[in-house]
C-alpha cells in the first residue's frame, strides 16, 4: 500500500519551534556570535577566531574563580546531602509533626535569593548582626567583610540553610514511599540500625538522591545573588565565584568577546559534569 | 511444637482490629487464615510473629509464653505479599541474610544457601539481583529467605496474590511440598477459598476480626458452622436465600420452587438456604435436582467454565457450570440445583442441616 505523503504536521511544531528560539537558542547564538569577534562602539565587529577561548583558559583569573566554585559546591554537597538524609530519617512519621515540619522545611525554599542574601548579610554583620555580634562577644574574631575565612564560612552557612531542606524534602518521600514491609523483614533478620540504612533504606532512595545531588550541583555551581549580595565576591575576590566574576568581566569590565567566551565555558563544564553524573548513575542504575 | 493465642485481643485506638481469639495450632500443620481484605489477617500473623503485641491475652510458642519476646529472638520467618528482599544485595546474599547473625561458618551459609536455591528452582541466578529477576523468581527469593534458618513459624501472608495466573498455579502446587519434611508450622492468609482448598491442612475463616471457625480445611468447607463462615468459604459467592418449610417441602419464597426434604428432624419454619455456585448448573447433576428459571443478567465464559447470572424472586443468583454455556443477556434461563449440597442455616445464621 502506498502511504500518501503530508508533511503539513510540521506545522504544528512552529509554536514549539519560536518558543525554543527565543528562549535558548538567539541568545545563546548572540553570546556565541560575541565570543568569536572583538566589538567597538557603532556595532563594528572584528573576526578574532578562538583568542578569546584560548585567552581566558590561559588566564589565572579563570583558574581561580574555577578553582573557588569547585570547591564550594563540593562543601555545601558533602555538608547538605548527609545532613539532609540525616533530617529527613529523624522527621516524624506520623501526626501533625509532619505537617508542621514539612512547613517548617519549605520555609527557606520560599525567600527570594536577593532576600535570603540581605538577610545573611545583616544577620551576620559584625557590629549589629546576631550571628555577628554573639560571635565576636564568644570571643570570635569574626567579620566576614575582611576575613577570607569568615567570608567563606558565612556564604556555606547560608547556602546550607537556604538549600538543605531540598534534599530533606526530596529523601523524606523517598523514604515514605518504602513500604513497612521491608522494615519488618529486617527486625525478623535481626538487623542493626545502620544495615537497615545502608541496605534497605540508602538503596530505595538511590533515585531521589540522584536529583537531589544533580540539582544541588547544577544551583551551586551557577550561584550568584546570594554571594553578590552577602559579600559582593569579596574581602577581594575570595568569595567571586565563576558567575561573579562573569558579571564582572561582563557587565563592569565590559570585556564582550572574553566574557561571551568565558560563559560558553562555564556553560560546557555545567553540562558535560551533569552529563558525566547522569551516566555514570544510569550505568550503575543498568548494572543492578 | 505448638503455637497458641489465648484471648488475644489488638485494639488500635477506639477500634478493634482483632476480637478476642483462641487458636491452636499444632507441630507440622499448615493452617490457613481465609477472610477478606482488612479481615485482619495481617494483624493476627504479626501478632503471632511478634512484630505486634496484642492489646490483651497471650501468645505460647512450645508451651512457653513468649508474648513479649522481641521478633528476633523468636526464630521465625515472614513472607509478605509484595516481594520483599534487600535491593542491593545478590540473590545469593539475600537468601544466607538470616544467617549472617547466627554467625555460622561462611561454608556452612554456602551449602545451605545451596541447598534451598536447589528446592526453590533459584540455583542459577544465585548472582543476579533482585531486580533482573521476574516476580515470581522474586517471591522464590523471598521464601528462600524464610526457608534457611529451619525457623519454628513460618507466616505466609498472601505470598501468591502479586503473581500472574500462572506463576501462582505453579509455586502453589510446589508450597504444600516445601513445608513437608519441615518442623514447623506454617501459617498461610489467603484471601482465596480455592488456594485453602488446594493447599489443604487446616482453615481458620476469618471475618471482621473474628475467627469464626477453625477445623480441618475440607471439614469447613463442607460444614461451615454458620453463614459467615460459607460465605467466606466460597468464590463466586454463595447463594443464599429465604427458604419455607412446611411438612417435608422446602419452598423458596415468592417462588414455585419446591423440593423434599430429607432431614427429618428440621421443625417446620422459616429458615436460609444456601446454595454454592457450582451447585447450580444448565445439566443436572446428581440424582436429586430441582428446576430453577430466571432472567440471565451477566454471562461470563471463563476458560472451561461459565459463570451465569440470574434473577429469580427478586435476588441475584450465581451459577457456575462446567464447559461453556453461551447465553444471552435478558433471555430467560433454566438451571438445576443440585438439592443433595443444599447447607440450611436458621434465622441466626447457624448451620442446622446440609442434608
Amino acid at each position: 500500500m502506498n502511504k500518501t505523503v503530508n508533511q503539513k504536521a510540521w506545522l504544528f511544531v512552529i509554536p514549539v519551534f519560536i518558543l525554543v528560539a527565543f528562549n535558548a537558542a538567539v541568545p545563546l547564538m548572540t553570546v556565541v556570535n560575541y565570543s568569536f569577534q572583538e566589538t567597538f562602539g557603532n556595532n563594528v565587529f572584528t573576526w578574532e577566531g578562538t583568542r578569546w577561548f584560548k585567552q581566558i583558559l590561559r588566564s589565572d583569573r579563570f583558574h581561580d574563580a574555577l578553582g573557588r566554585q569547585f570547591l564550594f559546591t563540593g562543601i555545601i554537597l558533602l555538608i547538605q546531602i548527609p545532613l539532609g538524609i540525616f533530617i529527613a530519617l529523624t522527621m516524624p512519621k506520623k501526626g501533625i509533626g509532619v505537617s508542621v515540619c514539612l512547613v517548617l522545611m519549605s520555609m527557606p525554599l520560599l525567600i527570594p535569593w536577593n532576600v535570603v542574601g540581605a538577610m545573611w548579610n545583616i544577620f551576620a554583620l559584625p557590629e549589629i548582626g546576631f550571628l555577628g555580634h554573639t560571635l565576636n562577644d564568644l570571643g570570635f574574631d569574626y567579620n566576614f567583610t575582611q576575613q577570607i575565612g569568615d567570608a567563606w564560612f558565612t556564604t556555606v552557612l547560608m547556602d546550607v540553610w537556604h538549600w538543605t531542606s531540598l534534599v530533606v524534602l526530596l529523601s523524606y518521600a523517598g523514604l515514605r514511599s518504602i513500604q513497612p514491609a521491608y522494615y519488618q523483614a529486617a527486625e525478623i533478620d535481626g538487623a542493626s540500625r545502620w544495615a537497615v540504612f545502608r541496605h534497605i533504606e540508602l538503596p530505595k532512595m538511590k533515585k531521589v538522591l540522584t536529583i537531589a545531588i544533580l540539582l544541588r550541583f547544577m544551583d551551586s555551581f551557577m550561584i550568584y545573588t546570594e554571594p553578590f549580595v552577602l559579600t559582593g565576591g569579596g574581602p577581594g575576590n575570595a568569595t567571586a565565584f565563576l558567575s561573579i566574576d562573569l558579571v564582572k568581566m561582563a557587565l563592569g569590565q565590559f570585556d564582550l568577546g572574553p566574557a561571551a567566551a568565558m560563559s560558553l565555558i562555564y556553560f560546557f563544564i555545567v553540562l558535560l559534569v551533569c552529563w558525566v553524573f547522569y551516566n555514570l548513575m544510569m550505568r550503575n542504575e543498568e548494572q543492578k | 511444637m505448638s503455637l497458641e493465642l489465648k484471648s488475644v485481643e489488638k485494639k488500635v485506638g477506639q477500634n478493634t482490629h482483632i476480637y478476642s481469639t483462641n487458636l491452636r495450632f499444632e507441630k507440622n500443620s499448615i493452617n490457613i487464615l481465609l477472610g477478606s481484605t482488612l479481615a485482619g489477617k495481617t494483624t493476627l500473623m504479626q501478632i503471632m510473629a511478634g512484630l505486634d503485641k496484642p492489646t490483651k491475652g497471650e501468645i505460647w510458642f512450645n508451651e512457653k509464653n513468649v508474648t513479649g519476646v522481641a521478633v528476633q529472638k523468636r526464630n521465625v520467618s515472614m513472607v509478605y505479599q509484595q516481594f520483599i528482599n534487600y535491593p542491593n544485595f545478590t540473590v545469593f546474599d539475600n537468601i544466607a541474610s538470616p544467617l549472617k547473625i547466627t554467625g555460622i561458618s561462611s561454608d556452612q551459609i554456602k551449602k545451605k544457601v545451596w541447598e534451598v536455591s536447589e528446592l526453590l528452582k533459584l540455583s542459577g541466578m544465585l548472582e543476579k539481583k533482585p531486580n533482573e529477576l521476574s516476580g515470581g523468581q522474586q517471591q522464590r527469593t523471598a521464601l528462600a529467605r524464610a526457608l534457611i534458618k529451619d525457623s519454628g513459624l513460618i507466616l505466609l501472608d498472601e505470598p501468591l496474590a502479586n503473581l500472574d495466573f500462572k506463576l501462582r498455579e505453579e509455586l502453589r502446587e510446589e508450597l504444600p511440598k516445601l513445608f513437608e519434611n519441615r518442623d514447623c508450622i506454617v501459617v498461610y492468609a489467603t484471601t482465596e477459598p480455592s488456594d485453602a482448598l488446594l493447599i489443604g491442612g487446616n482453615t481458620a475463616t476469618i471475618e471482621e476480626g473474628k475467627v469464626i471457625q477453625y477445623g480441618k480445611t475440607i471439614d469447613v468447607y463442607n460444614k461451615p458452622t454458620n453463614l459467615v463462615s460459607a460465605r467466606v468459604f466460597s468464590d463466586p459467592p454463595i447463594n443464599i436465600s429465604d427458604v419455607k418449610k412446611s411438612g417435608d417441602t422446602f419452598s423458596l419464597s415468592q417462588d414455585s420452587v419446591k423440593w423434599k426434604s430429607k432431614d427429618v428432624s428440621l421443625k417446620d419454619g422459616k429458615y436460609k438456604v444456601g446454595i454454592r455456585p457450582h451447585n447450580i448448573t444448565t445439566y443436572k447433576e446428581g440424582t436429586n435436582s430441582v428446576e430453577i428459571k430466571g432472567k440471565v443478567l451477566i454471562s461470563e465464559l471463563s476458560g472451561s467454565e461459565s459463570l451465569i447470572h440470574f434473577e429469580n424472586s427478586n435476588m441475584n443468583w450465581v451459577s457456575l457450570s462446567n464447559g461453556t454455556h453461551q447465553m444471552n443477556v435478558g433471555q430467560e434461563a433454566k438451571l438445576y440445583m443440585n438439592v443433595d449440597e443444599f447447607m440450611y442455616f436458621d434465622q441466626n445464621n447457624n448451620l442446622v442441616s446440609n442434608v
